[in-house]
């Protein structure tokens, strides 16, 4: 029996950064007033409340913050992904991200795996993972 | 505000199994205890604060259900940590003469409904797809960064557990009634690394209430006064990925604006009961409301200081992992809270008992606030 996956019903401004992941970027956004960068796209400033933001494509690279890897699915449609890892990258843009990370063995994962984006389509949505970037291997 | 406000009544229900009682059920079977401890009539509560998980309305729903026809009503949702904001927010509705009798009151059917949809949660759009587990992922992702960061040990961690078990043995209300070794928990399956199963607080039924009113009306009421020294607040993220810093949290500027209130410090306090959804974030509550320097959680726990008999008289019913985790613990810190400075914690009594500390967390480390409780003497 095959599950959907979780699909949030997107509102506003939460559309956009779908839609450019559809097209393989991955999106962060920086302040024209104040230069803050921040993740997840809001329309104003956290850091001065401006509305001149700039939706910006990030390199998609950067170093695993933390890991959790899940042992039981937290969804039914992920019952046969077990074991699966959820990340926060710090992205080198400055910016922290959340995500899942694949293509890696759970005894590799640490604090600091330098990893580079990728994007998972998941029917009507794509959504950017990372994996491990091993040099210039899986450089995109 | 210190010293004007006294909580005068408790009231506990169902606290791992309902019987036949809805989630409104135990909040009125609470509610009609708590009231009638506190000597008053339900028709004497003029004041209404509740948070919920499954009413979308909660002071709406609960007035309806029990009667009531408060003059003032506060739902504020800030997950777990909503009862000790409800504290803060009863005793300036009281001080500004917006109400006279406050109660809080919470109920959850949360064993009961395992396995069906319980939660209201809305999740970020940007997590949501990728299916962690919540809350326990979030924690998990902490739990890595503290020990990254400051060496803490899976061992260490399972200490929390141990300790909070070793108290519940003196608590005939707990539910699990055996010791718990370090290795039963770690042995325990991980559900989402580095946390196993019993990292993680119980999951039960569970109903509460307290009642509060100022100082001048507690004196003419049954039970000894239980006065509010200290409070306040603070809050970090409500998303994962939006928590500034996975290590330390904003409990500090609550924890920091109650003790200033109170004009007490951390070990002047003589029973801390702390919201211990998981091992790792009672560790880190315990570092950000001074109890052990930052970083230094693990040989703390590990040392014993927070078992019986050690530093910190910690959750002495036994807590969210040995004790009663319905959905949110926080009205179950304060009514144990209360329990201990009027001497009536039996077997588990921390002797001489004239301060405490309630600190409730919500979400993922994400709200915070801080209620410091005193007897008479500490007025």
């Amino acid at each position: 029996m095959s599950t959907a996956r979780p699909i949030p019903t997107l509102r506003g401004e939460e559309r956009a950064y779908f839609d450019r992941a559809r097209a393989r970027e991955l999106v962060y956004q920086r302040c024209r007033a104040c230069g803050a960068g921040q993740w997840y796209p809001r329309v104003v400033c956290q850091t001065c409340q401006s509305v001149d933001l700039e939706l910006i494509a990030a390199s998609g690279r950067g170093v695993i913050h933390s890991f959790t890897t899940l042992y039981r699915a937290g969804h039914p449609s992920r019952t046969a992904d077990v074991p699966y890892t959820v990340v926060l990258v710090d992205l080198v843009e400055g910016v922290r991200v959340f995500g899942e990370l694949v293509d890696a063995d759970p005894a590799d994962i640490r604090i600091g795996l330098p990893v580079v984006v990728d994007f998972q389509d998941l029917g009507e949505l794509t959504v950017p993972v990372f994996r491990p970037s091993n040099g210039e291997k899986n450089a995109r | 505000m210190r010293g004007e406000i006294a909580v005068v009544g408790i009231g506990e229900v169902d606290l791992f199994e309902s019987k036949g009682r809805s989630p409104a059920g135990l909040m009125a079977e609470a509610s009609r205890l708590a009231v009638a401890d506190a000597g008053l009539k339900m028709t004497d509560i003029d004041g209404l604060f509740t948070a919920s998980s499954v009413y979308y309305t909660p002071s709406l729903t609960f007035a309806e259900y029990a009667g009531l026809n408060p003059r003032y009503s506060d739902s504020t949702v800030v997950g777990g940590a909503s009862f000790e904001a409800h504290v803060g927010h009863a005793a300036a509705a009281i001080r500004a003469g917006l109400c006279d009798y406050a109660l809080i009151t919470y109920g959850s059917t949360q064993r009961s409904d395992r396995g069906k949809l319980v939660s209201q949660a809305e999740w970020l759009p940007y997590e949501q797809p990728y299916a962690m587990i919540h809350p326990i992922s979030p924690m998990g992702l902490i739990a890595h960064r503290h020990m990254h960061q400051f060496g803490t040990t899976s061992e260490q961690l399972a200490h929390v557990a141990v300790s909070a078990r070793s108290w519940a043995l003196r608590n005939p209300q707990a539910p699990y009634r055996t010791p718990l070794t370090v290795d039963e928990v770690l042995s325990s399956p991980v559900i989402s690394s580095p946390l196993h199963k019993l990292d993680c607080c119980l999951v039960t039924d569970g109903g509460a209430a307290v009642v509060l009113c100022s100082a001048d009306r507690a004196r003419d009421l049954p039970k000894p006064p239980v006065y509010v020294l200290g409070f306040g607040e603070a809050a970090n993220h409500r998303n994962i990925s939006a928590m500034p810093d996975l290590t330390t949290t904003r409990a500090t500027e609550s924890a920091r604006r109650a003790y200033q209130m109170a004009g007490l410090r951390p070990t002047d306090i003589d029973v801390a009961n702390v919201y211990d959804a998981f091992t790792i974030s009672l560790l880190i509550l315990l570092e950000d409301l001074g109890f052990v320097p930052k970083g230094e959680g693990g040989p703390f726990v590990e040392s014993g200081a927070i078992a019986p008999g050690g530093s910190v008289a910690l959750n002495p019913n036994g807590g969210g992992l040995s004790y009663s985790h319905p959905g949110m613990l926080g009205l179950f810190l304060l009514t144990e809270a209360v329990r201990q400075l009027r001497g009536e914690a039996g077997e588990r009594q921390v002797g001489g008992a004239t301060t405490a500390l309630a600190h409730g967390m919500g979400l993922t480390l994400g709200a915070h606030a801080t209620v410091i409780l005193g007897t008479e003497d500490t007025r």
